[in-house]
């Protein structure tokens, strides 16, 4: 990559310059469309939040029983998510990284499909599944395991349900593209030192798969916090996320101030745990 | 004698182990995949509100589709939208691509970070951001602005799947049409684009979904001008009649059509997160 610099450079001294400028170049129109309408408005955003200099807004959003319920609810759902994320997609991952290919590519259609199909398709489908009379409860009575419809939908169950859904392949692909690359030979060679399937999984496997695992969890968890139309569709009023909350703030209430304040500790709360994970990730990679 | 006995239990534990991943495996497919399957049969149900197993078959859900205006207005809006977004988002990612995989001016890196910002601020953030602004600007109902909205939204799939090209790429084979005497406008035309060719159809197709399939930034500026996601939303918080599973249905055809297309001509569809 840096040959070709030189190389022009050797050739045509004048043009060395123009090498390197140009690919800054290529990106002033995308950055100019980025700073016009992302970064300026968030940053107005984040202007409306502290309006008439005074912090009345944070206040309300960090010390109002109702609003700190709300976002400790949510920073608790993304736990949650991330936790069972993580629990149902190891394993699938590790299954996709070592089954024979022709299963490894089933398994992929099986994760991709629902992947790429709308989110509104898939939470009505959750909500014609898990609803009072719905598939699930039917198939439970007929069955005789239980003798009264379980509550599963418009509570937080059915909002967990369809998050872990939406998000689950979001831990899948980071975890299985680093399996994909682990060296089966440090696999057996532990093995060949005497190392149980315990042991190797514990002091092999598992580090040397680590980074993914971080990086999928970061994600969920960052996707899952401004999670807002299955907790709005699924949790039928009763579970209220702070994604819910702000857009009721913006549209019902025209309540900018308070809006803008919600979300910058939203955001505060996301751009933390992406730091904390490019700090992870950063030491990681110094240390192996 | 004795080491291979203990081998050999170890592989029967090993392969019963591996059963074992197998069956927990397919469980997790089958509640990956089981949303998918229940919308078919209640698509075809006779009965008029939402009825499990349907008591009749019958194609009056999808007639209902196509019979109403609204849904057909809301469908070609949404095309209309992601088509635009996604040429606009497919041009400025791939320029911001290049300028990351080839450039070494200094804040390269702050133009990374800055492009994969849209995907770190939760939606919800931006859409409520962008309807602030759009809304001094007299944007809000406009499809124009939802396109702008989406575009941002669209533009980081499309620059990690470019990087993930281009970093792969032999640039040699563009110094050699350059040294053959062809321009660099030329050589990236002729030469690196059409090798890059499988990533583009990827980079298209998830900008595409993306914002084909997006709600929120759409519901804030959208106004009164509903795209598809939003009518689906309205529908089933107001009445879920099975028109929406008709719907549903269609559009799991059409994704699957285009995974298969994706995967035939592009580098699959997988994001490379």
């Amino acid at each position: 990559m840096t040959i070709a610099p030189v190389g022009t450079a050797l050739r045509h001294p004048g043009r060395a310059r123009s090498a390197n400028a140009g690919p800054l170049l290529f990106a002033a129109l995308p950055l100019a469309f980025l700073f016009v309408l992302f970064l300026f408005p968030v940053f107005r955003l984040m202007l409306l939040s502290v309006e008439g200099g005074t912090l009345e807004f944070y206040e309300k959003a960090l010390t109002d029983g109702l609003y700190v319920k709300v976002l400790l609810g949510t920073l608790e759902i993304g736990v949650y998510v991330s936790a069972a994320c993580l629990v149902l997609g190891y394993p699938v991952a590790h299954f996709l990284a070592t089954a024979p290919r022709r299963w490894a590519v089933v398994g992929f259609i099986f994760l991709l499909l629902p992947f790429w199909t709308s989110l509104l398709v898939r939470t009505y489908a959750w909500m014609v599944l898990l609803g009072r009379n719905g598939v699930i409860n039917r198939l439970l009575l007929e069955a005789g395991l239980v003798t009264e419809p379980l509550p599963l939908l418009y509570n937080m169950a059915g909002v967990l349900i369809g998050m872990v859904h939406v998000l689950l392949p979001f831990m899948v692909f980071p975890i299985y593209s680093i399996m994909h690359r682990v060296d089966a030979g440090l696999l057996l060679a532990a093995e060949g030192l005497g190392a149980s399937g315990w042991q190797i999984f514990r002091r092999v496997y598992l580090p040397l798969t680590l980074p993914g695992v971080l990086a999928g969890t970061t994600l969920v968890f960052i996707l899952s916090i401004g999670f807002y139309i299955t907790p709005a569709l699924l949790g039928g009023g009763r579970v209220l996320m702070i994604a819910v909350l702000i857009e009721k703030q913006v549209r019902e209430f025209l309540d900018w101030g308070f809006a803008a304040a919600l979300s910058m500790v939203l955001l505060a709360a996301a751009l933390i745990v992406y730091a904390a994970f490019r700090r992870l990730m950063r030491s990681d990679l110094q240390w192996s | 004698m004795e080491l291979s006995a203990s081998r050999g239990s170890r592989r029967s534990r090993r392969s019963g182990w591996r059963v074992l991943l197998c069956v927990y495996s397919a469980l997790v497919f089958v509640f990956l995949m089981m949303p998918l399957f229940i919308v078919f049969p209640i698509s075809f149900s006779s009965a008029s509100y939402l009825q499990f197993p349907p008591p009749g078959w019958s194609l009056r859900w999808y007639a209902a589709y196509f019979n109403d205006p609204v849904w057909i207005d809301a469908t070609f809006r949404s095309v209309r939208i992601a088509v635009s977004a996604t040429l606009l988002a497919t041009l400025l990612g791939t320029l911001l691509a290049f300028s990351i995989v080839r450039g070494t001016y200094p804040g390269k890196e702050l133009v990374n970070q800055i492009t994969a910002m849209p995907l770190i601020v939760p939606t919800i953030i931006y859409s409520v951001a962008v309807y602030g602004l759009f809304g001094t600007l007299r944007l809000i109902g406009d499809w124009r602005g939802i396109v702008l909205g989406h575009t941002v939204h669209a533009i980081p799939y499309v620059v990690v799947v470019m990087i993930a090209a281009l970093r792969t790429f032999d640039f040699s084979l563009e110094q050699a049409a350059m040294g053959l005497g062809a321009s660099r406008m030329r050589a990236i035309w002729r030469v690196t684009l059409p090798q890059i060719r499988p990533a583009l159809v990827s980079a298209v197709f998830l900008a595409f979904i993306s914002s084909f399939d997006e709600l929120v930034i759409a519901m804030f500026l959208g106004g009164a001008n509903m795209t598809l996601p939003k009518k689906m939303f309205d529908n089933i918080v107001n009445a879920i009649d099975p028109t929406i599973a008709a719907v549903s249905v269609m559009q799991i055809l059409v994704v699957s059509l285009a995974l298969i297309l994706s995967a035939r001509f592009g580098a699959g569809a997988r994001p490379a997160l």
